[in-house]
């Protein structure tokens, strides 16, 4: 076999890639810009609008308390809520957003505590409207304090201590390192996003090269030239395994650019509850390895598969018909592996994309099963080749290349 | 050389059943000559010199091409051929100068001897105005001769050529007709298809007349005038092919 052969074809076919703006735009500026744009532009966004949100001062209408001074001087005293006299049709300013909620005080509320009765205090809101929310949460909080502080007040008039309601403690501890927290949460999501983008980096040159070629009339111009027609094929599946794996690559590194950015501005702003954002941090770079090592055999396949079915195809639109469908069968396994409760087993470690994406969920956790490593990595390699063996056997055949 | 013996080629059609596209065809094209293969649309020339440049295998028969068998060696053949034809496009993306060296490349120049030779055939051509322009930037007369440089760059013995002047302006075609003659003085063997008759007898040293995938004459001009005794190649050609002109095929 000829390398230099393989090597001319690979860096025409990567020079005309680099010049065209879809290959460019799908492999290169999607991946680059699909997660600033998911994470840190939706979370930028968010933090402005919840912050805005919170800036506002809400109005909460009061119902009766009128025998309960002590308990509305309370709220009225809260910061940033502005307590405004009852009018008709309050549930219907709740529902305009005119005010943001309604806190109902029952009659004779202040004397039935004294007296030890059980009294409830009703608060109206808008569910799932965040300034309602955010309305409600202050007056429950205060209602709370309020209920805590009667409860200490009797323990105390009894002499009793706080204990005597709360004898003992619950905690959890979690005693799995981080990365393992984190990889059981986001691992699946590190396998999942590879491979899919794995595919979707090698669709388009895949259509490009083949069924491309054809619509554009270069296939005769090739064919007529000495290389073989093997030496054709590896060159162009090398430079659509090359989109493949960069996608994948710029994809994550996208990813982890994002989230670290994300976990510092949530870190600044919020206090830190970014723990989404923390999980990339801790990914150490012999999990990421590890994740595109196994990945390797699955970009070999992908490419190979995708270039045999378009090279099928007369027209790049024809092709796209083709290969659109593949999206699914890929997705389908992929999310298979996200789900709670499926686990790596021997059998799952043969289907193809499946045993890849549960493999990247234990890598990304750091937990490494050398046998199943090897089951999925050699399975892979021998779906890949078969693929590949047969993209070589179909750019041989004349019906397939001058289909018509 | 070419030397085509006993060449055949079948398709199988879901409609039509087995078709045979060239059925025995047999003939010599010699050094320094131009052998004119003239037929109708869907005579059969098109997949006779695409098997004359191994694009497509024969069913049966084979082709000899400066002494390679293009069903054993179709990479060796392809080596001594420039194959030229409307459907050979450029590489769109690629400029004028980049394109002749991938062919030049692919056909094993090391780079020393391809840069004198794209120097030579760009400056012969008149091509170094547009040599660094993308090839979907060039004009049709441009297009067509980045091809020409394309089956030049690798200095073959034999040229194919199949109706390279479909579909071009009078201008381009000339240019194209002119280089096919500088091939024949060149001592290139030259093949050619058309369906134009004052193409053929302008250029052609030796006529094929093909109908049918079927070789139905074949001699110089004035050889075939005087077997059918007529002096215009049109009523020959037409009273070669009428009694195997299928009504399928005049549909």
């Amino acid at each position: 076999m000829s390398l230099r052969n393989v090597g001319i074809v690979y860096r025409k076919e990567l020079t005309e890639a680099l010049r065209d703006r879809r290959t460019l735009i799908s492999t290169i500026l999607v991946p680059l810009l699909l997660f600033p744009v998911l994470s840190v532009g939706f979370a930028s966004l968010a933090v402005a609008l919840v912050g805005k949100a919170k800036e506002e001062v809400p109005k909460v209408m009061l119902r009766g308390g009128e025998d309960s001074p002590i308990v509305v001087e309370g709220l009225r005293k809260l910061d940033k809520i502005q307590i405004v006299p009852e009018t008709p049709g309050w549930k219907d300013q709740i529902i305009n957003k005119e005010i943001r909620a309604a806190v109902e005080i029952p009659p004779g509320f202040q004397a039935d505590v004294n007296q030890q009765k059980s009294e409830t205090v009703k608060i109206f809101n808008y569910q799932g409207e965040i300034k309602s929310e955010f309305a409600t949460d202050k007056v429950e909080t205060y209602m709370k304090e309020y209920r805590d502080k009667v409860v200490k007040e009797r323990l105390a008039a009894k002499n009793l201590a706080e204990t005597v309601l709360k004898p003992f403690e619950v905690k959890r501890e979690n005693v799995a390192p981080e990365e393992k927290v984190s990889g059981a949460v986001f691992g699946g999501l590190i396998g999942y996003m590879v491979i899919l983008l794995c595919m979707t980096g090698a669709m388009y040159p895949a259509m490009d090269l083949t069924a491309g070629e054809k619509e554009r009339g270069t296939m005769e111009t090739i064919l007529s030239s000495p290389i073989s027609r093997m030496h054709l094929v590896l060159g162009k599946f090398f430079l659509i395994l090359t989109a493949a794996l960069g996608t994948a690559a710029l994809s994550v590194l996208s990813m982890g650019v994002s989230f670290s950015a994300l976990n510092h501005y949530a870190g600044q702003t919020a206090g830190g509850r970014a723990a989404a954002a923390e999980f990339l941090l801790k990914l150490g770079p012999k999990a990421v390895i590890s994740v595109f090592l196994m990945a390797l055999p699955v970009a070999v396949l992908f490419s190979a598969t995708l270039m045999t079915i378009a090279l099928f195809a007369k027209t790049y639109k024809e092709a796209q018909s083709y290969l659109t469908p593949m999206t699914f069968v890929v997705i389908i396994p992929a999310v298979a592996a996200m789900l709670p409760g499926v686990e790596l087993t021997s059998k799952l470690a043969l289907v193809p994309i499946l045993g890849t994406s549960l493999l990247c969920k234990e890598l990304v956790a750091s937990t490494y099963h050398w046998n199943l490593i090897a089951v999925i990595f050699l399975s892979n390699c021998v779906y890949a080749a078969v693929a590949l063996f047969l993209a070589i056997k179909m750019f041989q055949r004349e019906s397939v290349l001058f289909r018509s | 050389m070419i030397e085509a013996r006993s060449l055949s080629k079948r398709f199988q059609d879901k409609k039509r059943g087995e078709i045979r596209a060239v059925d025995n065809v047999s003939f010599t094209c010699q050094p320094g000559k131009i052998y004119g293969l003239l037929g109708a649309n869907g005579a059969g020339k098109t997949t006779t010199l695409r098997m004359l440049a191994t694009i497509l295998e024969p069913t049966d028969g084979t082709a000899l091409v400066c002494g390679h068998d293009v069903i054993d060696e179709p990479e060796k053949v392809r080596a001594n051929v420039g194959f030229l034809s409307t459907a050979t496009a450029l590489y769109r993306r690629l400029t004028a100068q980049e394109f002749v060296e991938y062919f030049g490349r692919l056909n094993g120049l090391d780079e020393a001897t391809l840069k004198k030779r794209v120097d030579d055939i760009f400056n012969r051509l008149d091509m170094n105005s547009f040599r660094d322009r993308r090839c979907d930037k060039l004009s049709t007369g441009m297009m067509q001769k980045t091809s020409i440089a394309r089956t030049l760059v690798h200095d073959p013995p034999v040229m194919i050529f199949d109706e390279p002047t479909n579909g071009l302006d009078i201008m381009t075609a000339r240019t194209i007709t002119a280089f096919i003659r500088e091939c024949r003085n060149n001592g290139k063997t030259v093949i050619f298809s058309t369906h134009i008759m004052s193409e053929v007898e302008k250029l052609c040293d030796v006529i094929g007349i093909i109908q049918s995938g079927k070789l139905l004459a074949e001699g110089t001009l004035p050889q075939l005038r005087e077997k059918y005794g007529e002096q215009d190649l049109e009523e020959i050609f037409v009273k070669v092919v009428t009694p195997h002109y299928t009504a399928s095929e005049a549909n």
